[in-house]
């Protein structure tokens, strides 16, 4: 059993996990969207004394907040517990591609020349991580939820908003992957 | 513990995220080089199953495990705001690899790079507040 859930899971497996979880949260009264837990620690730290933004009870989130740590936990036990020995099945073209911009294959599951801690103390390393995650919050916050909230809350829930918002992923998506990478490697 | 259940949610998404290998940025690169079906079938799979889902739970009116109606609260209408804010969003998507979720299931594999990327996320959020009444909506 250990063994067989060690392998990496096919994408309709994984879909139908996801799918449950989001059902899981809404039979528990709440509401599938991570990124809300970026506000909630804003206004934890105390951002909601000069920002209206933040001005909110941020205990009504705390389950979501539990939820964060159960993927910080769940990220945890598959490292240490349920890795495979199975690399990572990458296309053939996207490591060509890759290799062009002299990033190696997928030898684990995140680059050495971003994840590493050499590459993390670069200037380049720092900047791409940092500039990357401000995007992110910002635009997430901007577009009112990410991946969880807008691709798979807001689409099942056959929202209009959401699918602008999953276009505007990858209109940005494809301008990093095809203008910023290039230059940025 | 009344959280409990919460945590449990979470770890089961956290090892989703990681046997479905979409916490990686190769996957993600993948998906935006239109070069597999994989992360294309995860979503997929996800939205047409949770679609169903809701549709059901809207037509019997389910209620949810407190005896409470469960609600759908419909998303402001507006272009700009989830285009402009969409495409900034992906810009760091396919930069760090990693969209919220995933950025904290990394902490759990210790790729501890990821911290500057949450830090990052965190002061991105920040300043979305700051300059939310100037931007358009």
């Amino acid at each position: 059993m250990l063994e067989f859930i060690s392998q990496p899971w096919p994408w309709y497996t994984s879909g139908a996990v996801i799918a449950f979880v989001m059902v899981l949260l809404l039979f528990f009264g709440k509401s599938f969207g991570f990124s809300s837990n970026l506000r909630t620690i804003c206004t934890a730290c105390g951002a909601g004394k000069n920002v209206k933004f933040f001005d909110f009870d941020w205990r009504s989130q705390t389950w979501n907040l539990l939820f964060l740590v159960g993927a910080v936990i769940g990220g945890f036990i598959s490292a240490e517990f349920l890795a495979g020995d199975m690399p990572l099945q990458l296309s053939q073209a996207t490591i060509q591609d890759l290799q062009a911009l002299e990033i190696s294959g997928p030898d684990d599951l995140q680059p050495e020349e971003l994840f590493s801690l050499e590459a993390i103390f670069t200037v380049k390393g720092f900047l791409v991580m940092l500039l990357g995650g401000f995007a992110i919050g910002f635009g997430s916050r901007y577009a009112g939820g990410c991946t969880s909230g807008h691709a798979i809350s807001g689409l099942s829930n056959l929202q209009l908003p959401s699918l602008i918002a999953v276009i505007g992923f990858f209109i940005g998506g494809l301008i990093t992957t095809f203008i910023l990478l290039p230059l940025i490697f | 513990m009344k959280g409990l259940k919460f945590i449990l949610a979470g770890i089961l998404f956290g090892i989703v995220m990681s046997k479905s290998e979409a916490i990686s940025w190769f996957r993600i690169q993948e998906m935006f080089r239109f070069q597999s079906f994989h992360m294309y079938g995860i979503i997929g799979t996800a939205v047409v199953l949770g679609a169903i889902a809701v549709y059901l739970i809207k037509k019997y009116k389910l209620r949810d495990f407190q005896g409470n109606p469960i609600v759908f609260t419909p998303k402001e209408m507006s272009v700009p705001r989830y285009i402009i804010g969409g495409t900034i969003f992906g810009l760091g998507w396919a930069l760090t690899g990693a969209c919220p979720g995933p950025m904290f299931v990394n902490i759990g594999f210790s790729y501890w790079a990821i911290f500057v990327a949450i830090g990052g996320a965190i002061a991105g959020t920040y300043m979305y507040g700051v300059l939310r009444d100037k931007l358009p909506h």
